[in-house]
């Protein structure tokens, strides 16, 4: 498949002699949602570190496009992800500057655009996210959930052609979460950014996933791939039950 | 999209006309990236007054490509007309453009109370000097707090973790044996050096040994290895304890209902101030053979004579004085460095600031209450 703007290949996933997944095969195609989901410890964050060399693979590579990433040097590297933002589980924002700082740091490096353009960004960024108005807040005087709206915007700094999301609803109220999900959505709709997200929040995932991979933590490998709905409804048991649990608390029926 | 811009891409441009009475129309054309040169919002505010229009309609069909730099562009134009009251009609963009826009503005809520601004130089000069109760109360605090716990720790009631003070007492301990040796080794020579000089102007050299092992047992040997110390533990204590601040696991502690200054301060305040005597011992030492170095080869005199003669003039009260002195010194360490680790905000910033100031405040404090020492030591006679 050319469209393939991610590739993952016969990825082993190891700490030292602890297997954490095998034998992941899948491909991310431009301009999708591609989520991630799976059990809480079953390796969907180390999944992502993989994919952005912050980990290296046990076996198997990570491809970018048709650019092996793994076996590239620490300048091509560097230059494929130049091409990615990334919003981390714990956001990650950086704690001595304010948010604008926070956002306004990627463009300072790696753009030339005037102080006045870039402030013009940092704004736009913010706002999307739902912080217009705290430029000027530090980090540790936001709640958890606007530290991961923060770190978004700042993820999305550079316009990136892939974005990877690690949890984006976790510490977000359901509204925020789903107009975050809706930011997701305008996001590819608007600028093309393929995203990769990482997540077990169900509405989340039917709400924006073109596809979806089920990891299972248990059988260390991937068990599932499709469109969320279909996974859902037909998918393996497991899936089906990963499905269901999210819908909360049900009527038993009498 | 942040690709590489296409060489033969069409530069962004925009048009502005009037459509009926009162309408301005806009009209966008060519590639709108953040990288180029694109029209920005007062370039509109400016045609929207000349124009003297009440309305805008803008139209993107003639636009090739995108990326935020028309999303920032666009939101600039619909804010000004926003501020002024001026109705858009944006049905001529691409809709996920329409719904992104939306997105924002939805969320661009009035911003909340900004802070306050900087206060002037003259204002925080004030503020600060008025800060001086505040701060003189929370060193009282911490202290009579700690002193609190230390009581607690002596009766075998605070909760802090065995295997943390083993750690600490390693490192205030064992861990910094080389250093201290090699400084006061180090000492213990530019003082012999020092001494001859000055005495063979009056044929005195032949008191170097004296001398140097008077200096080194009383104050030398307990000065240097705190100020060593201090910039070992005091630094790592404050950045450590700044840390957990940052990460909420002093906050962690805190709700279990256990006492930072018991889990964090009494263990380092114990273990240093029980280290300090024996590096200060063995400081001594190093500082007396360093001392003997010199002597031996600038004076030809018997390693065994010189020590003799250091061991003759050094008493037992000389050495323990040092000794309590250096426990002393060791307190101000702990406190002073815990204290500044606790006080920090929860920022990678304040880490390093902590750690900065904690080696300053160790320094000087310690270097105050020497000369405390000296004048209550002279005032008994001791
Ligand atoms: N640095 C590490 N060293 C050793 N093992 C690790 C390390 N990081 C993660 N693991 C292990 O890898 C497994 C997967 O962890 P990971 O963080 O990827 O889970 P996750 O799927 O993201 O879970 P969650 O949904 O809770 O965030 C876990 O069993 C964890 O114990
Ligand atoms: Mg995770």
């Amino acid at each position: 498949m050319t469209d393939a703007i991610l590739t993952v290949r016969n990825l082993t996933m190891a700490f030292g002699d602890r297997v954490v997944m095998e034998g992941l095969d899948f491909q991310i195609r431009r301009g999708e949602i591609y989520v991630v989901m799976g059990g809480s410890g079953c390796g969907k964050s180390t999944l992502l570190r993989h994919m952005l060399g912050l980990q290296e693979p046990a076996a198997g590579e990570v491809l970018f496009g048709e650019e092996s990433f793994t076996r590239a040097g620490p300048a091509d590297r560097e230059r494929l992800l130049r091409r990615v933002g990334v919003l981390y589980q714990g956001s990650a924002l950086w704690t001595s500057m304010t948010l604008a700082e926070n956002v306004a740091l990627p463009l300072q490096q790696f753009t030339k655009l005037s102080a006045a353009r870039i402030q013009e960004v940092v704004e736009l960024k913010l706002a999307l996210v739902g912080l217009h108005g705290f430029e000027s807040f530090h980090p540790w005087e936001l709640s958890g959930g606007m530290q991961k709206r923060a770190g978004l915007a700042r993820a999305i700094a550079l316009d990136p052609e892939i974005l990877f999301i690690d949890e984006p609803s976790a510490s977000l109220d359901p509204p925020t979460g789903r107009r975050l999900d809706r930011l997701i959505r305008e996001l590819r709709d608007a600028l093309g950014t393929t995203v990769v997200v990482v997540t077990h929040d169900v509405a989340s995932i039917v709400g924006i996933a073109s596809r979806a991979l089920f990891l299972d933590g248990e059988a260390r490998r991937a068990i599932a791939e499709g469109p969320p709905a279909e996974l859902r409804d037909h998918g393996p048991d497991k899936v089906r039950a990963f499905f269901a649990g999210g819908r909360g608390l049900e009527p038993s029926p009498s | 999209m942040a690709r590489e811009g296409d060489q033969t891409e069409a530069l962004a441009a925009m048009e502005a006309s009037r459509e009926g009475d009162s309408t301005l129309l806009l009209r966008l054309r060519g590639t709108w990236r953040l990288a180029g040169t694109l029209p920005s919002a007062a370039d509109v505010t400016r045609e929207l007054e000349r124009a003297g229009a009440t309305a805008l309609r803008v139209d993107a069909s003639g636009i090739a490509g995108w990326d935020s730099g028309l999303v920032v562009f666009l939101f600039g134009v619909l804010e000004t007309c926003r501020a002024r009251g001026l109705p858009v009609d944006h049905e001529g963009l691409p809709p996920p453009l329409v719904r992104m826009l939306a997105l924002v503005q939805e969320a661009a809520l009035p911003p909340p109370s900004s802070q306050a601004p900087k206060p002037r130089w003259l204002e925080r000069l004030g503020r600060r000097a008025l800060g001086w109760r505040e701060r003189v109360r929370d060193v009282a605090s911490f202290v009579g707090e700690t002193t609190v716990a230390l009581g607690r720790f002596v009766t075998g009631r605070a909760r802090f973790r065995g295997q943390d003070l083993g750690l600490l007492l390693e490192g205030a301990g064992p861990g910094a044996l080389p250093i201290v040796a090699l400084v006061n080794f180090l000492v213990g020579i530019i003082l012999a050096f020092v001494g001859i000089t000055q005495l063979r102007r009056f044929g005195a050299e032949y008191y170097v040994a004296d001398i140097v092992g008077i200096a080194v047992a009383r104050d030398m040997a307990a000065l240097i290895t705190a100020i060593v110390l201090a910039g070992r533990s005091g630094a790592a204590y404050a950045a450590q304890i700044a840390t957990m601040k940052v990460t909420q696991e002093v906050d962690a502690l805190r709700t279990l209902g256990i006492s930072p200054v018991e889990f964090l301060v009494v263990p380092r305040l114990v273990a240093i101030t029980l280290m300090m005597p024996l590096l200060t011992l063995f400081a001594d030492l190093m500082g007396i053979l360093g001392g003997a170095a010199v002597g031996t080869t600038m004076m030809n005199q018997a390693v065994a004579s010189y020590l003799r003669q250091t061991a003759q003039s050094v008493t037992q009260g000389d050495i323990v004085g040092g000794l309590v002195k250096s426990a002393v010194y060791g307190a101000l360490i702990a406190l002073t460095g815990t204290a500044r680790g606790l006080e920090a905000e929860r920022s990678s910033e304040r880490v390093g600031e902590a750690a900065t100031k904690a080696v300053v405040t160790g320094v000087v404090a310690i270097i105050a209450a020497c000369g405390i020492f000296q004048y209550v030591f002279f005032l008994f006679g001791w």
